[in-house]
Parts: C-alpha cells; sequence; structure tokens
C-alpha cells in the first residue's frame, strides 16, 4: 500500500511539474510535438497510395525463372509482391483476319462470318500442338465448375479443362454449330448484358478486345475481324510457347508484323473492395463519428469547445498515423486493410483520457493562475490516467499473445497507438487546453470589467488584443457609445479570418487543388491504373493509353531456345500444308492491297502488343472470378503475344455463307445495331434525367425534414416541452434539480399585473388593483395600498379584507374626519393570509386604537415589534423628525405609522373624496427610490410612499389613460393611450432638516435614486405635454441615459431628450407595432414588432445598426448584454444574437405563456421562467446550469412576468404570489 | 389569462395519471421500435460480414448479399433486440440496482463499435482452430462485459440469452430450417454463444440509456406528485 501510494505521489508530482511545463512554454512545445509527429509520419511517404488499379511488372522473357517466395533481399526496383509463382501465364494469340480483296458480290456478313469460322482451325491447332512430349493439355490451367451462380454461361465458358477461351466458345468450339448458326450477331449479341456495365461482358471475355474494334458489325468500314485466343497457363515452359509461337507464325506469318516479343508482364491486382464490403466500413465509420460526436459534445466550460474538439481528434488521428508509421519505419508493414482497422483503432484508443483531462482542469479554482490550473488538473487525474493506460496495455498485451497473426498486428499497432496518444495527450493537447484556459480567462477579465464600473480605466491593448476594449459605464448623461463603422473594424481576428477565408473560398480551393495533386500523383505513380481506366471507360477504341507507354528497350528477340526461326527449324514442323493457298493468297493481297479501294487492310501497330490493356482492368479478374479465383493480391503474368494474319478469299466467303445471310435485309440489322447504340445513349440520359429528378427531390425532402421552418437558424430547434418534462438543454441533458424554496410573498388576490423594483424594495400590483410594496431582501411585506374601487364594491366579498375590519373600525371612525377634509391620504391595509403570518403575535389588542389620544410618546415601544431592520430604521428617523408639514394632523399621521410597525391591521379609509376615480385600474407603475408612481387607466398619476403607504402626490392633468411610465431621477414621463407623452417634474422641498433616508451603509453602493423622505413636501408637475407623440397608442416607454424612447402602435419608435422632452428621433423600420424597447445606460436601443422583427439602433444618429427577424409573432422582451442580445417572442422562443453580427447564437424553447419572462443576473447567467419552474442558463454556451422549482406542488403556473434584482435575486410572479429566489450559490461560481 | 389558469388546472386534475399512462406505454413503443431498427441494421450488417467470408471476389449481386439470410432473421433479431434492450432496465429497475457504469451515449457507441469489431474479428481473421478462435471471442466478449456493463444482471443475462439463443439456432438446424454454408458443425457452435452474449450485452447497454430518459421524466412525475 506504501508503495502504491508512493507511487501515486511520485506521478502526481511529475504530472505536476509536466503541466507547469506545458503551461508555461506552449508555442515551443506545440511546435515540438508538430515536429515529432512529422518525423513520425515521414515513412508514410513510402507507403502506396490508396487505389484499388493493378499494378504492372514488367521482366524479360529470357532469362524469366519464376520468383521465389522468400525474401531474397531486394532485387532492385521488383516489387514486393512479385514473389512466388504467378495465378496463371496468359499467352494470347490474336489474330486479325479480313477477306480481301473484297468485291461488291459479298454481303456485310461476309465480313466477319468466315474470318471467325477459321477460328476453329486455329483452335484445333493450338489444341493439338505437342512439343516433345508436352502437350497443351499438361500445361493448361485447368479449371472446374462454374460458380453456382453463372448457370447461364456455362455453356459458353469451358469448365473441366482448360481455360481457353475464343470467339468460337459461342457455338461450343464446333464448327458445325457455327456454320448452322443462321445469325451471328444475334448469337454473340444476346448474351450482352442489358443495362450500363462497368465490368467485362462476355463479348469481351471472348473476343479478348474491346467491343467496338472487333469489327464483328455489319457496319465496320475497315471490315478486319479481330479477335485472341487467350491460353491460361498454369506453369510456363519456354520451349513449349516458342515453338506454338513459331509453328502459329509459320502458319500464319504477318508480313509488316514488328511485335516485340521479348517482354513479359506481371500485373498485379489488389484486393477490390465491392459494395458489398463497404457496407459494413460505412457502418462502423458511422458509429467512430457518433462516438467522436458523443464524446466531445462533453467538453464544456472552456473558451472554444470546437477548438478543442478539433484537437481531440487532431490527437487521436495523428497518433494513429504516427504508429502506422513508426510500425513501417520498424519494417512492419501493415497487410491489414488499413482502413478496416482504423475505426476499431480510434475506438481503442479512445477520446476518453481528452475528456478527462479538461474536465478537471476545468474545475479547478477559477481565480489561480493557468499555470497552476493546469498543473493541479493534470496531476488530480494522473492516477487514473495511468492506471487505465497500463489496463489498456495489459489487455493488447494479452491480445498479443493469442497468437493469431491478424490479432498479433493489430494489437501491435494498438500498443504504438496508445503510447503516441499518450505522448501526444500529454503535450499537444495539453498545451492547446492552457491556450485556451488563458483565452478564456482573458474573456472573463474582459467580460468582468464592465462591471467594475468606475474603477480603473479598462487598460489598453496589449492584454486584450482581441476583443474590442469594453465600454466603460459612463455616467448616465455622457456618450461613448461606439459607432457602428467604428464597430466594424474591430471585428475579432477569429471572425476576420473566418471573413476572409469565405470571402477567397479558400477552403474550397485548397480541396480542389489537392484533389489534383493526389489525382496526378496517382497516374504518375501508377500508369496502368490511369491506362486501363481510360481503356475500359473513357475511350474503348482510343489508343491513348499507349502513348504513355514507356519506350521499350530495343532488345533483341532472342528466345531462350534460341531464334523463332531456329526453333522452327528444329520443330517438327508439322505439315505447313494446310492452308497453301491461303498464304499465298494473304501475301500476294497484302502486296496488292492498297490497289483497290475498298480492300481492307490489316495492319500491325504497338498497340497490338497488348491488346488487353484496353480492356476492363476488371478482365482477368471477372475471367478468373468465373471459376472461383480470386486475383486479389496475387498476380498474373502475361506473355508476349502472337500475331496470326488471316487473309481469306472472296469465294471462301461465299462458300462459307449460311443460306439466311444473304437473306437478311442488312439494311435492317446495320439498323438495329445503330438503334442499340442510339437507344443505350437514350437510356443513359434518361436514367441520368431521373436519377437528377431523384437527387432533387431528395434532396428537397431532406431539406424539408431537416430544416422545417427555420433555415439558417443554427442551433438546435428544440421541440415544445411537455408539461412535466424536465427542461434541458439542446443536448438533452437536464442538471440536477434544485429544490430551493423560494420565498414566496403572498397576499395579493388575482394575478399580478405589474411589477417594479428599486432595488431594496420591490412593488407589486396585481389584477384587484392593490399595490404591495415588499422588502426585497427578506421578502415582507412593508406596505399595502389597496384599490379604492375594489375596496368599495368588493367589501364584503374579501375574507382577507374582512379580517382586518372588525377589530379597526373604531380606528377608521376616529380618522374618518381627518381623511375627509385633506386630499393628499394616505391608505394602508395588511390583509395578511393567516398561514403566512400564523406564528407571529397577534398584535391587536395591543393597539391601542383610540389614536386621537395617546401621546406620541407612547409610540415607541409600542414598536417592539421587530419588522425588518429598513422600515425601523426609518421609523426612528421619522420619529425624531417634527411632524410632515402637509397633513393637517400630525399625530394621525404618527399612529398611521406605528400601527404600520406593529403589523396590524389598519382599516382603509373607505370615505373618500367625490372626484376619485375609484374604478380605474393601475395600468403601469414605476418605483424609485421610495416613491411609486402609478398611472391608471383613468388617466391620473399618482405618486405614492412605498415605505408608507401614503399618496404623496397626484395629478390629473390627462385624461388619457397611462399605459406606460418611465420614472427617472426627478422626472416621470407618462406615455398615454391617446399617443400623447407627459414629462412630469417631481420637486422635493425639504421641509425643515436636510433629512433624508439613503439606506443603511451597506447598500450604498446601490445606483444612486432619490430618495424622499415622507417629510418632503412632493409635487408633481406637468412640464411638458406633447401632444400625438405618436398616432396610435403608446404600447412601450423606456428611459435611460436621458433619453426616453416611445414605442407606438404606429409601427415607429421615438427619441426623446429627458431634459426637455424635445423629439430627437423618428426610427421607422419595422413592419408592425412596437411591443418592447430595450436602452441602457450604454445607450444600446434595440426594439421588437409585431412583425417578429428586431432592430438595433444608433442612438447618437438615429440609424439602423442592424435588422433581424427572430419571431414568429410578436417580439415580447429584449434585453441586451455587452455582447448579445436576447429576445423572446409570442413564439415561446428565447432567441439569443450577436450583438454586433446579427447572427443568431441559439434559441431556447420556452413553455407556452412563459415566453416573456427572461431576465440577464449577470453578463452570463440568463434566467427563464417554467411551469412553476425557473431555469438558469449559461449565457456564453446556451447550457442549462439549474432550475428551480418555485412550488412545492408540481402544477406550476407559468412564471409570466420575471424581474431581476440588483443583489442577484430574482422575483417572478406565480399566479397571485411572487417568489423571490434568490440565485443558487452554485451559480455564484461561474460569475 | 384567466382561461389559461383554469385549463391548465383542468389539466392538471385529471391529467397526471392518464398522461402518465399513454406517455408510459408511447414511451415504451418508442424505445422498442428504435431497438427494433438497431437490431435489425446489426443483422443486415453483421450477416453480409459473415456472408463475405465465402465469397471471394465480386458478389454478383449486392443487394441479393445483403438480404442474403433468410428474411425472417433481420425481423428476429429485431424482435429479439427490442426485447433485451427494454428487459435489461426493466430487471434493473426490479433489483433495485440501477446501472451506473459510463451512462453516457459515447460509451455506448464504443460498445457498438467494439461489437461490430468482434462480429468483424469472427469473420476476418483467419484463426489456426476453432479453439483459438472461440477463446479469443469468449475473452472478447467478456471484456466488453466488463468494460461496458459490470452488472452481475447483465452478465447472467447476457449467458442465459447466450445459452437460450444457442439452444434455439441449433434446434433450427436440426430441423432443417436453415443450415450453414460451412459444415463444421464445432466452428458454429464455438462462435455462435460469444457473438450472441456480446450481442445482449450491446442492446442492453443501448436499451439502458434509452431508458434513461424514461427514467428522469418518471422521477420527475414523482416529484411533481
Amino acid at each position: 500500500m506504501t508503495v502504491r501510494e508512493r507511487l501515486r505521489q511520485n506521478i502526481s508530482a511529475a504530472f505536476y511539474r509536466h503541466g507547469l511545463l506545458c503551461a508555461s512554454y506552449p508555442v515551443p512545445i506545440i511546435l515540438f510535438t508538430s515536429a515529432s509527429i512529422l518525423t513520425c509520419c515521414y515513412p508514410l511517404l513510402k507507403l502506396p497510395l490508396p487505389g484499388t488499379g493493378p499494378v504492372e511488372f514488367t521482366t524479360g522473357v529470357r532469362d524469366y525463372s519464376v520468383p521465389s517466395h522468400g525474401t531474397q533481399g531486394d532485387l532492385g526496383e521488383r516489387p514486393d509482391w512479385y514473389r512466388g509463382p504467378p495465378v496463371a501465364y496468359i499467352q494470347q494469340v490474336l489474330v486479325k483476319a479480313a477477306v480481301s480483296p473484297w468485291d461488291s458480290s459479298l454481303v456485310p456478313v461476309d465480313v466477319f462470318r468466315s474470318p471467325l469460322g477459321r477460328v476453329f482451325s486455329l483452335l484445333e491447332e493450338i489444341r493439338d500442338h505437342v512439343y516433345t512430349d508436352r502437350s497443351l493439355e499438361s500445361l493448361c490451367l485447368q479449371v472446374t465448375d462454374l460458380l453456382p451462380g453463372l448457370r447461364r454461361m456455362q455453356s459458353l465458358l469451358p469448365e473441366h479443362g482448360c481455360l481457353l477461351v475464343s470467339p468460337g466458345n459461342y457455338w461450343q468450339n464446333r464448327r458445325d454449330m457455327f456454320d448452322s448458326d443462321p445469325d451471328i450477331l444475334k448469337t454473340v449479341h444476346q448474351h450482352e448484358p442489358k443495362g450500363l456495365h462497368t465490368s467485362a461482358t462476355l463479348k469481351d471475355l471472348l473476343f479478348g478486345v474491346p467491343g467496338k474494334s472487333t469489327g464483328v458489325s455489319l457496319y465496320s468500314k475497315k471490315r478486319v475481324v479481330t479477335y485472341t485466343i487467350t491460353i491460361a497457363l498454369s506453369s510456363y515452359d519456354a520451349r513449349f510457347v516458342a515453338s506454338l509461337r513459331a509453328r502459329l507464325k509459320q502458319l500464319h506469318p504477318s508480313t509488316n508484323c514488328s511485335l516485340r516479343e521479348d517482354h513479359m508482364v506481371h500485373v498485379h491486382f489488389k484486393e477490390e473492395i465491392g459494395i458489398a464490403e463497404l457496407i459494413p466500413l460505412v457502418t462502423t465509420y458511422i458509429i467512430l463519428f457518433a462516438y467522436i460526436y458523443f464524446s466531445t459534445r462533453k467538453i464544456d466550460m472552456v473558451k472554444s469547445k470546437w477548438g478543442l474538439a478539433l484537437a481531440a481528434v487532431v490527437t487521436v488521428l495523428s497518433s494513429l498515423l504516427m504508429s502506422v508509421g513508426l510500425c513501417s519505419l520498424f519494417g512492419l508493414t501493415p497487410t491489414l486493410n488499413g482502413g478496416e482497422i482504423f475505426p476499431y483503432l480510434v475506438v481503442v484508443i479512445g477520446l476518453e483520457n481528452v475528456l478527462v483531462l479538461t474536465k478537471s482542469v476545468v474545475s479547478t479554482p477559477v481565480d489561480l493562475e493557468v499555470k497552476l490550473r493546469i498543473a493541479q488538473g493534470l496531476s488530480s487525474e494522473s492516477w487514473s490516467i495511468m492506471k487505465n493506460m497500463a489496463t489498456e496495455l495489459v489487455i493488447i498485451l494479452i491480445g498479443y499473445f493469442t497468437l493469431v497473426p491478424a490479432i498479433q498486428e493489430f494489437c501491435l499497432f494498438a500498443v504504438v497507438g496508445l503510447v503516441s496518444d499518450f505522448f501526444l495527450q500529454m503535450f499537444f493537447f495539453t498545451t492547446v487546453l492552457s491556450i485556451d484556459i488563458r483565452r478564456m480567462e482573458l474573456a472573463d477579465l474582459n467580460r468582468r470589467l464592465p462591471a467594475e464600473a468606475g474603477m480603473p480605466p479598462p487598460k489598453p491593448g496589449p492584454l486584450r488584443p482581441r476583443e474590442a476594449p469594453p465600454p466603460s459605464r459612463p455616467s448616465p448623461h455622457t456618450i461613448t457609445l461606439q459607432a457602428p463603422a467604428f464597430r466594424n473594424l474591430r471585428l475579432p481576428k477569429r471572425l476576420r479570418v473566418v471573413y476572409f477565408l469565405a470571402r477567397t473560398r479558400l477552403a474550397q480551393r485548397i480541396i480542389m487543388v489537392g484533389t489534383v495533386i493526389w489525382i496526378g500523383i496517382l497516374v504518375y505513380t501508377d500508369p496502368a491504373g490511369l491506362r486501363t481506366y481510360l481503356a475500359a471507360q473513357v475511350s474503348e477504341q482510343s489508343p491513348l493509353g499507349e502513348a504513355g507507354l514507356p519506350p521499350h528497350l530495343g532488345v533483341a528477340p532472342v528466345f531462350p531456345g534460341g531464334d523463332p526461326t531456329s526453333t522452327l527449324n528444329v520443330l517438327p514442323a508439322p505439315e505447313p500444308t494446310p492452308l497453301p493457298e491461303n498464304q499465298s493468297q494473304g501475301h500476294g493481297e497484302a502486296r496488292s492491297g492498297p490497289a483497290p479501294l475498298t480492300s481492307p487492310q490489316i495492319t500491325w501497330g504497338s498497340e497490338d502488343e497488348e491488346v488487353w490493356r484496353r480492356l476492363s482492368f476488371r478482365y482477368w479478374p471477372s475471367l478468373f472470378s468465373y471459376y472461383n479465383i480470386t486475383l486479389a493480391k496475387r498476380y498474373i503474368s502475361i506473355l508476349p503475344v502472337i500475331p496470326v494474319t488471316l487473309h481469306l478469299s472472296p469465294q471462301e466467303a461465299i462458300e462459307t455463307r449460311h443460306p439466311q445471310d444473304t437473306q437478311h435485309a442488312p439494311r435492317t440489322s446495320a439498323k438495329t445495331t445503330e438503334l442499340q447504340a442510339d437507344l443505350t445513349l437514350y437510356k443513359v440520359a434518361a436514367l441520368g434525367l431521373f436519377a437528377g429528378v431523384l437527387l432533387v427531390l431528395l434532396l428537397f425532402c431532406l431539406y424539408r425534414v431537416l430544416c422545417p421552418r427555420n433555415y439558417g437558424q443554427n442551433g438546435v430547434q428544440h421541440g415544445r416541452r411537455r408539461r412535466g418534462d424536465l427542461p434541458c438543454d439542446e443536448y438533452g441533458y437536464s442538471p440536477p434539480v434544485s429544490e430551493i424554496s423560494p420565498l414566496l410573498l403572498r397576499g395579493h388576490s388575482m394575478d399580478i399585473e405589474c411589477l417594479a423594483n428599486d432595488g431594496m424594495l420591490l412593488a407589486s400590483c396585481c389584477l384587484a388593483g392593490q399595490i404591495r410594496v415588499w422588502d426585497a431582501q427578506t421578502g415582507d411585506c412593508l406596505t399595502v395600498i389597496p384599490n379604492n374601487g375594489l375596496r368599495r364594491s368588493s367589501s364584503s366579498g374579501c375574507w382577507e379584507h374582512r379580517d382586518g375590519w372588525d377589530p379597526s373600525s373604531p380606528a377608521r371612525n376616529a380618522s374618518t374626519p381627518i381623511m375627509d377634509n385633506e386630499h393628499p391620504l394616505r391608505r394602508r391595509t395588511t390583509p395578511v393570509r393567516p398561514a403566512l403570518f400564523g406564528d407571529q403575535p397577534d398584535l391587536t389588542p395591543l393597539i391601542d386604537t383610540n389614536f386621537g389620544e395617546v401621546p406620541p410618546s407612547q409610540m415607541m415601544p409600542g414598536c417592539g415589534f421587530d419588522f425588518g431592520e429598513l422600515v425601523e430604521r426609518a421609523y426612528k428617523e421619522h420619529e425624531a423628525s417634527p411632524p410632515l408639514p402637509f397633513p393637517p394632523s400630525p399625530p394621525a399621521a404618527r399612529q398611521r405609522r406605528r400601527s404600520l410597525g406593529d403589523q396590524s391591521v389598519a382599516p382603509p379609509e373607505q370615505v373618500l373624496l367625490a372626484p376619485w376615480d375609484w374604478d380605474s385600474s393601475v395600468w403601469s407603475m414605476e418605483l424609485r427610490g421610495n416613491l411609486i408612481a402609478a398611472g391608471r387607466s383613468s388617466g391620473k398619476l399618482e405618486l405614492w410612499d412605498a415605505v408608507e403607504g401614503s399618496l404623496r402626490c397626484c395629478n390629473e392633468d390627462g385624461s388619457s389613460g397611462i399605459t406606460a411610465l418611465a420614472f427617472l431621477n426627478n422626472r416621470i414621463v407618462a406615455a398615454r393611450l391617446n399617443g400623447s407623452l407627459d414629462f412630469f417634474t417631481v420637486d422635493i422641498h425639504k421641509p425643515l432638516g436636510l433629512l433624508q433616508y439613503r439606506g443603511p451603509p451597506g447598500r450604498a453602493s446601490l445606483p444612486p435614486s432619490p430618495c424622499y423622505s415622507s417629510e418632503d413636501v412632493i409635487s408633481c408637475q406637468l412640464t411638458r405635454s406633447v401632444q400625438c407623440a405618436h398616432q396610435k397608442p403608446i404600447t412601450v416607454l423606456r428611459a435611460a441615459a436621458g433619453r426616453v424612447v416611445t414605442g407606438s402602435q404606429d409601427h415607429t419608435v421615438r427619441v426623446y431628450r429627458l431634459e426637455d422632452s424635445c423629439c430627437l428621433f423618428t426610427l421607422q423600420g419595422h413592419a408592425g407595432g412596437i411591443t418592447a424597447i430595450y436602452i441602457d445606460q450604454t445607450m444600446v436601443l434595440a426594439s421588437g414588432g409585431q412583425d417578429g422583427a428586431i432592430c438595433l439602433w444608433d442612438v447618437l444618429t438615429g440609424s439602423r445598426v442592424s435588422h433581424v427577424y427572430g419571431h414568429r409573432g410578436d417580439v415580447t422582451s429584449l434585453v441586451c448584454t455587452t455582447s448579445c442580445v436576447l429576445s423572446s417572442g409570442l413564439d415561446d422562443l428565447i432567441c439569443i444574437w450577436d450583438r454586433s453580427t446579427g447572427i443568431k447564437l441559439y434559441s431556447i424553447q420556452q413553455e407556452v405563456g412563459c415566453g416573456a419572462s427572461l431576465g440577464v443576473i449577470s453578463e452570463s447567467l440568463l434566467v427563464t421562467g417554467g411551469q412553476g419552474c425557473v431555469s438558469f442558463w449559461d449565457l456564453n454556451y446556451g447550457d442549462l446550469l439549474q432550475t428551480v422549482y418555485l412550488g412545492q406542488s408540481g402544477e406550476g403556473q407559468p412564471v409570466r412576468q420575471l424581474l431581476v434584482l440588483d443583489n442577484a435575486a430574482i422575483v417572478c410572479d406565480f399566479g397571485s404570489e411572487l417568489s423571490l429566489v434568490y440565485v443558487p450559490s452554485v451559480l455564484e461560481k461561474l460569475d | 389569462l384567466a382561461n389559461d389558469r383554469l385549463s391548465g388546472n383542468g389539466v392538471a386534475l385529471r391529467g397526471p395519471y392518464i398522461s402518465m399512462i399513454t406517455n408510459h406505454t408511447t414511451n415504451l413503443l418508442i424505445r422498442g421500435g428504435m431497438l427494433f431498427v438497431v437490431g435489425v441494421f446489426l443483422a443486415l450488417v453483421l450477416n453480409l460480414l459473415q456472408v463475405q467470408r465465402n465469397v471471394t471476389l465480386f458478389p454478383p449481386d449486392v443487394i441479393s448479399s445483403v438480404f442474403s439470410s433468410a428474411w425472417w432473421v433481420p425481423p428476429c433479431c429485431g424482435t429479439a433486440s427490442a426485447l433485451i434492450g427494454l428487459l435489461y432496465p426493466c430487471i434493473d429497475r426490479h433489483l433495485g440496482e440501477p446501472h451506473k457504469l459510463k451512462r453516457e451515449w459515447s460509451s455506448v457507441m464504443r460498445c457498438v463499435a467494439v461489437f461490430v469489431g468482434i462480429n468483424h474479428a469472427s469473420a476476418k481473421v483467419d484463426f489456426a482452430n476453432n479453439v483459438q478462435l472461440s477463446l479469443t471471442l469468449a475473452a472478447l466478449s467478456v471484456g466488453l462485459w466488463w468494460t461496458f456493463d459490470r452488472s452481475r444482471s447483465g452478465f447472467g443475462m447476457g449467458v442465459a440469452v447466450a445459452l437460450l439463443a444457442t439452444l434455439a439456432t441449433q434446434l433450427l438446424v436440426y430441423n432443417g430450417v436453415f443450415q450453414y454454408t460451412s459444415p463444421d458443425f464445432l466452428y458454429i457452435r464455438s462462435w455462435l454463444p460469444c457473438i450472441f452474449f456480446a450481442g445482449v450485452i450491446t442492446m442492453g447497454n443501448i436499451g439502458r440509456q434509452l431508458a434513461l430518459y424514461e427514467c428522469k421524466f418518471v422521477q420527475e412525475k414523482i416529484h411533481q406528485d
């Protein structure tokens, strides 16, 4: 155990030092690793390029001997496949035959009938040829059955005997069948496959020359028939072959033939991959990619996910390449199919270590130095990494001892791969990770700077080369917004690179050039591949391949046995008499050939030397495959061709005619062949068209399936969540649900309509018109301002009101006369639910309801009920201060205050002034300092004291309902339903002292908001009213940075200056009414409309910066951060846009009805509401961090509004309740 | 607004049970369907691998070689894999020992890749004799179990299913329903159980991973209730 511990310590210490090293010198280490990767991959250059074309090797015929199996040294350029005997020696007899002289009495069929007929005598000759005691029968390749699937070819290909292929096979090598065949063309063509094909057809196989050059057609102009007799020999007997050659040459001499006969070509065939073999291969690759995808997806919390994923993949791939390179360096040439074992190697090596490393480094404390973070992360995972590595090595070693060669080889590769992968992880990936972490830290720094407002000015330049300096938070009236043009100049480098790439299409060009180079290299290194390919596919008759042939050496044509002529002399030379007339005729005709115009001319050119080159490169494999003989990874040796020239006289041609030949109208048959050719063309065209249409349809369907409606929106489209499903991020990952019980603020009887906050206080207004003020810290209800109209109408209906009524009816009576004759009245009540405040002492008996008689000195001890520091302090201050000047009855006011502190239930004043409009409801509300501004539907603007619940001021200048309010500094802007905009000034007359409630010292850092003490006389005067600010009702009103921005249903946004209420701009650009506006201190202005569009504006110039369509339906809310814009719409989708480019980053599907509820707590934390829960998201990556359930009962009501307080708490409405949620502590780390 | 709330409450009142049932069954069906498809696909591909062992060059027809086996083989494999994939999480739940090891898709993908690799090895690698083949395959299968499963229930289930499946195939062979290309009886017997075992482990892994979603859902339900 101690040894283990010590080992562990040593390992972790070593890793720690290594981490320090990597993080300290990233660039040299990356250079070093790249260099080592390149050196290790260098041996790969020697490996052959992938390609399946056959490879050739030429040797002389003279000193040929069968290569031995062993690896005797390396004999110069001898390829490594050239070992052991070939599968077969191929001897081809190339026959060119023509009827000459041609005269007009001959019919087209005569062109090929009699020349083809000669094949039988030739075959006989070859078969019967005997040299000493050897016959063809003993030398040739004996074949057995055809493959079971080729029964229809049974009559056409030889079985159970020599593999000897000639056109005679069509007639089973029987002359009588040929003579009785009425239509040769039909016989030949009936076996042709109908469709398109690339492999050798039967006609190619039997004729041994490309179909068009056979001359077997009614249409040929040259009137020369060409075919080969192909003999496969199993063993090579030089003298037998030479004698056969001499014999045939003697019988049918070719006068002007100068074919070289001194080279033997060995053709090696590679393993061919059929489609059937590709399917498993493709499957394994698909699985491999899925594995890589699922693995790299887990990389998290880093600056660039893609970069790290790429680094991980590069690590694995280059370790594979290194292993192959190293293995081939040490002489272990891969015999396994690399492509097949590759996926398994990747899976064995795996990406796990990389992920573990990343996770461990990321989870180290953020405030550490990067170096230390890397080192700590490495050392904490060192033990597990080493353990895994050792386990894998042991497993592979076990595999090595299975003694199966293939598995051993795989294991060897895997071991080298594992070691090199470890090396790369340690050096390459760790360094990349350190660079990434450093980048993230810089970004963090950038992000945090704006928060530290008023702190030292942002350090310039070198620290943050990548991003534009963050806008420091200015004081409200200084304008530091960057002009859009300026911003464009300062694009991040990364983006600039991307744009450059996109502009110049660099990637495509590089790929194209690479492909071209690859093809070129293939052509150069593998001429046979190109030539056969061309011969097979591009043009079957052009001798293009021949042109590329390297010129052969001019070796004297000497046979091992001596000169062919001498061999001939040695030969028994069986009677050359059978064809004397032919021979003489041939000579004569050949000489007199050019004289008649139409006489066919037999010429021998260099293209006839290797006829098989012009065939499909699958010619030999397919011929042998019919007999279940594979040529893959084996080779055949092709002997020099034996030329045979046949000249036939017209008489002979006429004699061999079939009676039907003349009856056949040559034209029709010619037509049919032509028609056939035409038909193939049409077929090809039709097929191509069909395939094209199909492809388009398929792509269309794919397009419809994959990008249903929101094309171009990157980010995964979320399915709408069902009720009760866990909210999850785009990967389907749901973080643990945290059971934080939020503070429930109960008291409202109906749904909450308006919410306003000012850091410390929170005001809410429900549909019933009741306004409640809460302490944002503790969640206590401070004040209740009932709606008078409701009070009057539903006084008997509401039980909670009832509770408060009876005990305090005397008080009501007492205060009635006072309230009767004064206008600015204060009403408050705390209709508490017993369930919530049941643990609090019932103080009603303590309350002395006879307010008028109790002296103020006795009040103090009475307020022993601690109800929040804030309120108590306020009251103490108020105690010391003289009574308010404007309420005529100071004692009453004081007693009011005390009753509030007691948490007693004070009755509302029921009897009120006549002009009071009770039925009006609160349409808008704002809270600043301790003043609540409430705009009513009647057009009345009221200012309430938030702490005391007293109406401080009321303005009834307008009659149209106030739809929106903005309260900034000492100004209130009210937007009315009729489209007018009223600017009010709130004046504070400090009556006596300058006592101002400023809040506890701890909260001094809160944004300075005007605080009004209850002693101030507050008046609210209409300074200016802009009639017809908009033609239609104003829907949104926002004020910040000295600007007031209004949005209306008339599709325009207007910007006013707050000081002089002067209209600066009218911003047009929306195609629907404005529904959301965002403006903040940095003068970022964003607006969203009913058309689903979001516009970003430059407040300085009034120009539109960007315009994006984000939502189907209205945009319901908009928030901007320094880097992005968040919008939510009626489609319950929250979209996050990049602010500078207007590119959508991702979107989050919200639950129904919760679309508008979103808030940004910090630059990187987003809060959204859901069915009874709120979710926290990482704004940078769109990851769901946490979900907090608001109520214990699962049936959550949707969170419709959500407000972020300054102290990182959020308030959301929850039906008739409010929920105060403190941001969970887990999340605080993030910030 | 109020309407919304009312209807929401209504759903909540009678919703949970019905939605639970429907969700459960639909969930089961979806999972079963996915597993079936995966099983059929793997059966086709792996069968192709096995077929290739006997075809030397140029299979005359790709399509026919893809469907070279009898038509009922892929559906059988699909059904079996669906059953196994659904059974695994079920057993886990009943035993009360939820699967803890590496519950993520990348690990599942790795498992599938190793399974295909085992098949590949059995089809492509030339072994000296059958004992070697079967031993190697057995070691690989157990290695697969150790790497990706490590649960006793998984091992037991794998062994049981492998034995049953081998028995069933042998019965089929005896009854002449189909025959193997290779006449070597021992050869068949040796590699078949290992492949079955590895397949069971793989399908179980997939099934458990799929069931993870349902588990989450049920937990959520319980939490809500």
